[in-house]
């Protein structure tokens, strides 16, 4: 049996490794994605106060730290009884979520993706990454950094701070958007929205172009799921849940995210510290699903803004409007999703609702709670469990690349078989396997904040080789005779 | 002559570092002119192609590969830079240093309210590396050259720290640029 490694997996943020499997034939057995770092989070929020909770969780992810700042705040406006937020606090908080989509999409497609479309998936590694793109395509990467910054520009003027910022508290929010501010942000307005609609554009073309080999590339049938508007209107920040089967059937519909515990489970594998999220209802086998740009533009009816409302018609089209089950489709389901963010953040900063100063509200006090929202990457889950001395007694995040674990180990899978098999392994053809991987975004950093691995002991040792630690603490004999026997025996 | 060489890394980190980095925005491209990319998470080089001038690391070290990712890099590296609050001290995934692991892998895989487990499993393959029983700054592992604190540092510390190195210049950030949140 052949083992082969890609590690670590690049352009995408975080940690994780493939290994690969083959037979004495060169015939792929086995793909995994494995997700090789854990954190913690949900242990070691416990006994932290809940209204620091918004502003620890962002620590995450430094890529979408918004999302889970907003997703924490949400559920904490519930623990403080403030549910129906002032319209100050709740457009501050819109205007931050689409600041953010706006720039993380951004930095996927530019930073991340773009020079496996624009040089080939089999280019020089040395030239296939933004260098190379600022080098061969000067004006596409100036686009690409420029419209990451407008977006960290607007989480700048409504969280205080670019990266980890303070601006959602329990109840609502810390500040309002001064008129200065918005002016600032409206002189740069146009031009993102031109270049917005140019990556639309970049990735229609691109994907319409190649429909023939990206069809078939990595992809296969899934459910879907994401939160929708009341009237099913594609919805980021607050809404009920949906989940559709690959032919577009509705699994269930308008759930309420406080019981979305009713209808999701995650399961344990052994060799990912990621779970394995599925629909209870259809249970692990058939209930796992996809969540991100491609899975809302398959469970929305429509979205509420004239020119992404017309780019998602063109991109149904091409399934003759049923579901869009092409992974590579979620680049042009993203860009038509940064096209809705700008339509809302120019929506917003003509609303002078920002300027208000009614920014906070709170009503009785619950002790469980759980806040939902479209992080870019999918669907994001926080649910909590207060005291009543204010201390978190009980956390469950189920963050968006979770969500998406058994489809990219899917991908895995389908592009060793589809590429690997049989042939000669070459630089090229293991850089389709992150393809497929990159295709959804995944935040890895967010998705190992879970622990698993049992402590073993480890040693430290400094520069000079000399032992400066070796310890096993917190780690009893039982424990650890558990672990090993969980441990799969070597093939 | 040719152009020193940067390395970059996330170790026990949340990638928020790494944005900063990139909130330089558009000196970005000043940056590629003074500078070669090596080994990077935002580029393709899993390993080092040579000898680097400058490595940057967020995140402290919480498992084995970690520390092995570290000790490589001070190989690779003339001057080591923790960059930010979880290189520099552990961040916030050293809260966990203060609770039992098996109290935390517990929440995570047997008890949450969403957790379908039915054999008990705990992941645990060899292709896992293994956790530290804490998480240590990256200097109790290995010597570090300069800290950059900040969760993140701001776009501006990054950039001025580094220009001022790579021309061999002393730096002196103002008092704004230097801060711990
Ligand atoms: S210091 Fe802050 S921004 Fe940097 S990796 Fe740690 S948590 Fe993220």
């Amino acid at each position: 049996m052949k083992r082969v490694v890609i590690e670590p997996v690049t352009r995408v943020e975080g940690h994780g490794k493939v290994t690969i499997l083959l037979d004495a034939q060169g015939c792929v057995q086995q793909a995994r994605l494995h997700i090789v770092e854990f954190r913690g989070f949900e242990r070691f929020v416990q006994g932290r106060p809940f209204w620091e909770v918004p502003v620890l969780v962002q620590r995450l992810c430094g890529i979408c730290p918004v999302s889970h700042h907003l997703a924490a705040a949400k559920a904490m406006d519930r623990i403080v009884g403030g549910e129906k937020l002032t319209p100050t606090a709740e457009k501050i908080r819109r205007l931050m979520h689409y600041g953010q989509f706006f720039q993380s999409h951004a930095l996927h497609f530019f930073h991340l993706c773009s020079p496996d479309l624009l040089f080939g998936f089999d280019a020089d590694p040395a030239t296939r990454n933004v260098v190379g793109v600022a080098g061969r395509y000067p004006d596409l990467a100036v686009q690409g950094v420029m419209m990451r910054k407008y977006g960290q520009e607007i989480i700048l003027r409504t969280a205080g701070k670019k990266i980890h910022g303070t601006g959602a508290i329990p109840g609502g929010v810390n500040k309002n958007l001064s008129l200065t501010e918005r002016d600032e942000l409206l002189k740069d307005l146009e031009k993102n929205l031109v270049w917005s609609r140019k990556a639309v554009h970049i990735a229609k073309e691109y994907t319409v172009a190649h429909l023939e080999e990206l069809t078939p590339f990595g992809s296969f049938d899934s459910n879907h799921l994401s939160i929708v508007r009341a009237d099913g209107a594609l919805e980021l920040y607050d809404g009920n849940l949906r989940a559709i089967t690959p032919g577009g059937d509705k699994i269930f519909d308008q759930v309420d995210c406080q019981n979305y515990f009713g209808y999701l489970r995650e399961e344990v594998r052994s060799w990912s510290y990621m779970k394995f999220p599925f629909i209870k209802a259809l249970g692990p086998a058939d209930g796992w699903y996809r969540v991100g740009p491609l899975a809302r533009l398959n469970t929305c009816d429509f979205i509420d803004t004239p020119e992404a409302e017309a780019a998602r018609r063109e991109f149904t089209a091409v399934t003759k409007g049923r579901p869009n089950n092409i992974t590579m489709a979620y680049h042009w389901a993203r860009m038509i999703e940064l096209l809705h963010a700008i339509e809302k953040i120019a929506e917003l900063l003509h609303d002078p609702d920002l300027q208000g100063t009614d920014l906070t509200v709170s009503g009785e006090r619950r002790g469980e709670t759980v806040g939902i929202i479209e992080a870019p990457r999918g669907t994001l889950i926080h649910h909590y469990r207060v005291d009543a001395q204010d201390q978190v007694t009980m956390a469950n995040l189920i963050v968006s690349t979770t969500h998406n674990n058994e489809p990219m180990n899917r991908a895995v899978q389908r592009v060793a078989e589809q590429f690997l098999s049989g042939n000669e392994i070459t630089e090229g053809l293991l850089n389709r396997v992150e393809v497929a991987i990159r295709a959804y975004d995944p935040c890895l950093s967010c998705a190992t904040h879970a622990l698993g691995r049992m402590p073993l002991v480890v040693e430290l040792r400094d520069a000079a080789g000399h032992l400066i630690d070796q310890r096993g603490r917190g780690v009893s004999a039982a424990a650890l005779a558990a672990a090993d026997a969980l441990r799969p025996a070597a093939p | 002559m040719a152009k020193p060489r940067v390395a970059t890394t996330s170790l026990a980190g949340c990638f928020g570092c790494h944005m900063s980095l990139l909130d330089i925005d558009e000196r970005i491209l000043q940056l590629i002119e003074l500078v070669d990319f090596d080994k990077s998470p935002i580029d393709d080089f899993k390993n080092f192609t040579g000898r680097c001038a400058v490595g940057l690391i967020e995140g402290g070290c919480c498992n084995e590969e970690n520390v092995a990712v570290l000790r490589d890099f001070r190989a690779h590296c003339d001057v080591l830079i923790s960059v930010g609050d979880c290189a520099i001290m552990g961040g916030i995934p050293a809260l966990r240093n203060t609770i039992p692991l098996e109290e935390c892998y517990r929440e995570a895989y047997l008890e949450g309210p969403t957790v379908h487990n039915p054999a008990g499993r705990i992941p645990n393959d060899p292709e896992l590396p293994l956790l530290l029983n804490k998480v240590y700054p990256c200097h109790e592992v290995v010597k570090v050259d300069y800290h950059l604190p900040g969760c993140p540092p701001l776009a501006d510390t990054l950039w001025q720290a580094l220009v001022a190195l790579l021309n061999n210049q002393p730096l002196e950030l103002p008092y704004e640029l230097v801060k711990y949140d």
